[in-house]
């Protein structure tokens, strides 16, 4: 690939999970935290992809911890949005701050 | 530039721009909807690097699943009177310096590092490859995934359902 190197995606992947911390840390509604994480998890997967491919093995390794990643992806956001929806139920909010008792 | 760095900064641009718009959107709709490009982004990214079936896999989790459990969430827990959802537990200035940082010291690893680099062999059709890691060297891990995916399928039910007094 001309004109490309690792360190691109490198940075790219790197600004992908400055924003998703930013947004991690400044929501505080809990969904906004959870797709937060998503943009984490999505620069760690260029990560595993763009070395698996400048690395010049012909294994699979890094798609295929990709998509151990994108697996725990989809079972992390079904558990969280249904914790999400529970506490929803029981507080009539998911603002994380309003939410600090384990117990009605 | 070349055709491929033209359509990486493209794609870079797409996804970028959506993440900001993830991050500092200020309806969580309008951030839900900005997942979406970020997602196809990385999507196209993936593509790009030789990874066809990653990418598609990516298209179908993704923004297939994921997003519209996403989506649906949001829809569910969503009210229109709510003017707190944009609320922010910690001032940007402050979150945006402890990112800058970060990010700064990430790209200053990147740059000091040696990477050990060699010139990508030309894209081939991974999808034999990836199946045939999965069920030789990597089958043990394939059978915990399934039954994590498993647990995770009977944990959301047992959680988001109503509780049954009695």
């Amino acid at each position: 690939m001309s004109g490309l190197s690792l360190q691109h995606f490198i940075v790219l992947s790197g600004i992908l999970f400055a924003l998703g911390l930013f947004t991690v840390v400044t929501r505080r509604n809990a969904i906004g935290i959870l797709m937060g994480i998503e943009l984490v998890l999505n620069s760690a997967n260029i990560n595993y992809v763009a070395f698996a491919r400048y690395a010049g093995n012909t294994a699979y390794d890094g798609q295929v911890f990709a998509i151990f990643v994108i697996m725990l992806a989809a079972a992390e956001a079904a558990i969280g949005l249904a914790i999400v929806l529970g506490i929803y139920q029981s507080f009539e909010t998911i603002d994380v701050e309003a939410t600090d008792r384990l117990r009605r | 530039m070349s055709i491929t760095a033209a359509v990486f900064y493209l794609l870079a641009l797409v996804t970028v721009g959506s993440a900001l718009g993830v991050a500092l959107s200020r309806s969580i709709v309008y951030s839900a909807f900005a997942l979406m490009g970020t997602l196809l982004g990385v999507a196209a990214m993936f593509v790009l690097l030789g990874a066809d079936f990653l990418g598609v896999v990516q298209l179908l989790v993704y923004v297939g699943g994921i997003l519209v459990l996403t989506l649906f969430a949001v829809m569910l827990t969503h009210r229109i009177s709510d003017v707190n959802v944009a609320n922010r537990a910690v001032g940007r200035l402050p979150a945006a310096v402890l990112v800058g940082v970060t990010f700064a010291w990430m790209v200053a690893v990147a740059r000091r590092a040696t990477w050990v680099v060699k010139e990508p062999a030309s894209p081939a059709p991974t999808t034999y490859g990836i199946g045939n890691a999965f069920l030789t060297h990597y089958v043990l891990p394939f059978e915990i995934a399934s039954i994590v995916l498993l647990a995770a399928l009977v944990g959301a039910i047992v959680v988001s359902r109503k509780e049954v007094k009695g």
